[in-house]
């Protein structure tokens, strides 16, 4: 019994000090794989976001050109409307001179302050194609081009920006047909907006 | 219905009406103020185009619950506008018209650009009349008309 005990003490002493620093340099590791599960989960976060802004919802008004687009086949905007130099049209045909503060019942839409994007802000090139991932994820979190916005900024952009919430709530069209949403409930978009700001905005690699 | 209190080429007016009621048949049938005109009813041609505190703006589609306290101003108010004056003698001198149904919202319109650009370029000219349709085809007229009321600006 004696002996046993003393050969117990042996293996508990010894596992103690396998087992505290192994425990010790678990933590540590398990600090890592959070860091990288973080990582990746904002990265997979990231991809469905993109799947919004480059849906025609949102990327008809993130134009690099010096019109809107509009449709789901996002064709140059009815009458060659204009950008103009705030992203508002020009005199006599500024965007509100037919987009109201809400989608009327003949089909314009409409919502508060309708405007484009400004160019600092395309996500799309000059011949109408979506920018990469890599290219929009590294625009959108360069605060020089996005209105300075950091991570929190950018969720609350998502959360509330009245144009942004339109996006889901894009009314129908004149025959009746309702227009198309982004892939994502605004809800989801949020989330996976948040996830993101949550692991620091990371971009993927080219 | 619902009373609405308007501003209308500077008085005040009450209106009864529907909130969707599209500001173009408030002006029409309320107000009596039949130059602005419907023409598609779908903020396609620009026939029915007021100013709402300046901005060029089609009336057919904007309802009247959501004027709000915004000025509007329609094309029986442009006589005793400056710019307005200038632009509907410039209308005449250039013998624009033909059919004339759309020209309310063609001088709205003119106006509105002349306001802020009053020495418009081609692509000015270009760019903002863009939304406003005739079928007589009266544009390079139109076009002529800016530019020689343009000259009458300061």
């Amino acid at each position: 019994m004696r002996h046993l005990t003393i050969g117990t003490l042996l293996i508990v002493t010894a596992l103690a000090t396998w087992v505290l620093p192994s425990r010790a340099l678990g933590q540590a590791n398990a600090g890592k794989t959070a860091t990288r599960t973080s990582q990746a989960d904002g990265l997979s976060a990231w991809q469905q976001m993109y799947s919004v802004l480059t849906h025609p919802r949102c990327i008809n008004c993130h134009t690099a050109t010096s019109y809107p687009q509009q449709g789901d086949d996002r064709h140059h905007h009815f009458a060659n409307v204009v950008r103009g130099p705030e992203g508002k049209g020009v005199p006599g045909l500024n965007c509100a001179t037919c987009h109201q503060e809400a989608n009327a019942s003949t089909g314009v839409p409409g919502g508060h302050n309708w405007h484009l994007a400004p160019l600092s802000m395309a996500w799309q090139d000059g011949n109408d194609k979506p920018l990469s991932s890599v290219a929009i994820c590294t625009a959108i979190t360069d605060r020089s081009k996005n209105h300075n916005l950091d991570g929190p900024g950018l969720l609350k952009h998502h959360e509330e920006e009245a144009l942004v919430l339109w996006a889901w709530q894009p009314g129908d069209r004149l025959d009746g047909s309702h227009r198309a949403v982004p892939p994502l409930s605004h809800d989801e978009f949020v989330a996976a907006t948040r996830r993101w700001v949550e692991a620091g905005t990371p971009c993927p690699k080219m | 219905m619902a009373t609405y209190q308007l501003t209308v080429n500077g008085q005040r007016r009450n209106v009864d009406a529907d909130p969707s009621t599209p500001l173009l048949w408030v002006l029409r049938d309320d107000l009596k103020l039949t130059g602005t005109k419907y023409g598609c009813g779908i903020s396609l041609c620009g026939a029915c185009t007021v100013h709402l505190d300046g901005i060029a703006t089609r009336s057919c589609v904007v309802p009247v619950s959501m004027i709000g306290d915004r000025s509007v101003v329609t094309i029986e108010a442009m006589a005793q506008d400056p710019v307005g004056r200038v632009v509907q003698d410039a209308w005449v001198a250039a013998d624009v018209v033909q059919c004339g149904y759309c020209q309310s919202g063609q001088i709205m319109s003119a106006i509105a650009l002349l306001k802020q650009i009053p020495k418009p370029t081609d692509t000015n000219i270009e760019e903002s009349m863009g939304g406003n349709i005739c079928r007589c085809g009266t544009y390079v007229r139109i076009r002529e008309a800016i530019k020689a009321a343009s000259q009458q600006l300061k």
